[in-house]
C-alpha cells in the first residue's frame, strides 16, 4: 500500500488490466460509432459515405483484434488467469449483492464479474456473427438467417451496458471513484473497504 | 452448484445462445416482436429498412430536370420525364425485399411500370439480350437478362407503400427484383441500356458479390 498526503493508495489494476479496458474501450467504441451509422437508416442518410463508413468498421473490427490478442501474448498472463478465476466465481456474497442486499464484496463485485462474463461473451459473439456479416455478402452459402440479428441484438444491449457502465464510472458519485482505479491503477483504502472490503481484508491479510 | 460454475455457465450459455441465434436469431425475434410494442419496432430498425449508398451523400433528383433515357439495341431511343413515366401502363405488387447483407423486409407495396411497357416505345431489336441500369449515384449500375426483366414480378418503381419513392429509396425511378439481392435493385435510375451481350457484371459484382443473385435458402426463404 502507498501513501500520498493523508489518503492510503491500494493498487486495483495492473497495466496489463488496464491495457485490455482501454483497447476493448476505444475498439468498442469505434465500432458502435460507425455501426450506428451503417445500421439507423436517419444516421446512414445523414452521413451517407456508406464505403468508407464500413471500412472503417472494418478495420476497426481487425485493429481491434490484433490489439486484444498482442496485449494477452505480451501481458501479464498470469495475473489475467487469476482476473477470470476470480470472476467465474460467483459466491453466496455476489448473489446476494445481485439481489440487491448489502454484502461484503471482494475486488470485483457482483455486479462487475456479470459485467465482465457478458462483455466476454459478446465481444466473441460480435466477431463471430461480424466474421459471417463478411463472409456471407461475398459468399451467398455463408448468409446465415440471423447472423444480422444476432450482431444487431448484441449492439443494443451493449449499448444498454455501456450506458449503466459510464453512468457507476463517471457520474454517481459513491461508485465513480472506481474510474481512477482503471486509469491511475489504485483507489483510495478507505474507498476501497466500504465498497469492496473483502478485497481489503485479504490485502490485510497479506494474500 | 460451485461458485466458478454459476459465471462459467452464464459466459458459456450467452455464448451457445448467441451461436444458435445466427442460425435461429430472426424467428426468435419475430416471436419476439409478436409481445414487443410497435412504438419500439419503430425506433429500432430490426424489421425495417437500411439505407445503403456509395457515394458521399443521397442523390437528390429535381423531378422537373430529371429524365429517363432507353437507349442502345432499341429501333429508336426514348427520353421520358417522369409525368411520361407516370403515364405509362401502372402495375402495383406486394414483395419482399432482401438485402445481401442478412436483412429483409417484407410486404412493401410498390408501384410502377414493368419493364415490357417501358421498352415497348423505344422497341427492343431482335439481338437484345440484356438490360443495364444506370444509377445517378455514379458509378453504380447493375445488369438484369432480358428474361429476368421480363419476370412477372421485375418492375421500375415509381412509388413505394403508397407514396413516390423517397430520396432514400431512389426517387424518382428504381429497379425493383424481388427474387434476387437488393444490389440488382438499382436505385436512382436515369438510363436503361438494352445490350446485345449477356454481360451481368454490375458495381457490386466488380467487387466480389455473385453475378447470380437469386436469393437461396439461406437467407430464410
Amino acid at each position: 500500500m502507498t501513501r500520498t498526503g493523508s489518503e492510503r493508495l491500494v493498487p486495483r489494476f495492473g497495466a496489463t488490466e488496464r491495457a485490455l479496458h482501454w483497447v476493448h474501450a476505444s475498439g468498442f467504441l469505434a465500432m458502435l460509432a460507425t455501426g450506428l451509422v451503417l445500421y439507423l437508416p436517419a444516421l446512414s442518410e445523414l452521413v451517407a459515405r456508406r464505403n468508407l463508413v464500413k471500412n472503417v468498421h472494418l478495420f476497426s473490427a481487425l485493429g481491434w483484434a490484433v490489439a486484444i490478442v498482442l496485449v494477452v501474448a505480451l501481458g501479464d498472463r498470469r495475473r489475467l488467469a487469476a482476473d477470470w478465476r476470480e470472476i467465474e466465481a460467483i459466491d453466496a456474497d455476489d448473489r446476494r449483492f445481485l439481489r440487491g442486499r448489502r454484502a461484503p464484496q471482494g475486488r470485483f463485485n457482483g455486479g462487475q464479474k456479470l459485467n465482465v462474463l457478458v462483455t466476454a461473451a459478446f465481444a466473441l459473439l460480435f466477431a463471430l456473427s461480424g466474421f459471417f456479416l463478411w463472409l456471407g455478402e461475398r459468399d451467398h452459402r455463408f448468409l446465415f438467417d440471423g447472423t444480422g440479428t444476432v450482431h444487431e441484438t448484441l449492439t443494443l444491449v451493449a449499448l444498454g451496458l455501456l450506458v449503466g457502465h459510464l453512468y457507476l464510472a463517471v457520474i454517481h458519485p459513491s461508485t465513480r471513484h472506481a474510474l481512477r482505479g482503471m486509469t491511475r491503477g489504485d483507489v483510495r483504502e478507505a474507498w476501497a473497504r466500504e465498497h469492496h472490503r473483502k478485497w481489503v481484508e485479504e490485502l490485510e491479510r497479506g494474500l | 452448484m460451485h461458485d466458478r460454475t454459476i459465471g462459467r455457465a452464464a459466459f458459456l450459455g450467452i455464448l451457445g445462445a448467441g451461436a444458435a441465434g445466427l442460425f435461429f436469431g430472426r424467428d426468435a425475434l419475430r416471436l419476439a416482436g409478436s409481445v414487443v410494442p410497435d412504438s419500439v419496432e419503430a425506433v429500432v430498425p430490426a424489421s425495417g429498412w437500411r439505407i445503403y449508398t456509395i457515394g458521399s451523400s443521397i442523390p437528390s433528383i429535381d423531378p422537373q430536370a430529371y429524365r429517363l433515357t432507353i437507349a442502345g439495341a432499341v429501333e429508336r431511343p426514348v427520353t421520358y420525364t417522369l409525368a411520361d413515366l407516370r403515364a405509362l401502363p401502372r402495375v402495383q405488387q406486394v414483395s419482399d425485399f432482401h438485402c445481401v447483407t442478412g436483412w429483409s423486409v417484407s410486404d412493401v407495396r410498390w408501384a410502377g411500370v414493368r419493364f415490357r411497357d417501358l421498352l415497348d416505345e423505344a422497341g427492343v431489336r431482335p439481338s437484345a439480350k440484356a438490360l443495364r441500369f444506370v444509377s445517378d449515384e455514379v458509378p453504380y449500375d447493375d445488369t438484369l437478362s432480358l428474361p429476368q426483366a421480363f419476370a412477372a414480378d421485375a418492375l421500375l418503381a415509381l412509388d413505394m407503400d403508397g407514396k413516390p419513392l423517397s430520396e432514400a429509396h431512389g426517387f424518382p425511378a428504381r429497379v425493383v427484383m424481388p427474387r434476387m439481392y437488393g444490389y440488382k435493385s438499382v436505385k436512382w435510375v436515369t438510363r436503361v441500356e438494352v445490350q446485345t451481350h449477356l454481360d451481368h457484371v454490375g458495381y457490386w459484382e466488380l467487387r466480389g458479390y455473385d453475378e447470380d443473385a437469386w436469393i437461396g435458402d439461406s437467407n430464410g426463404l
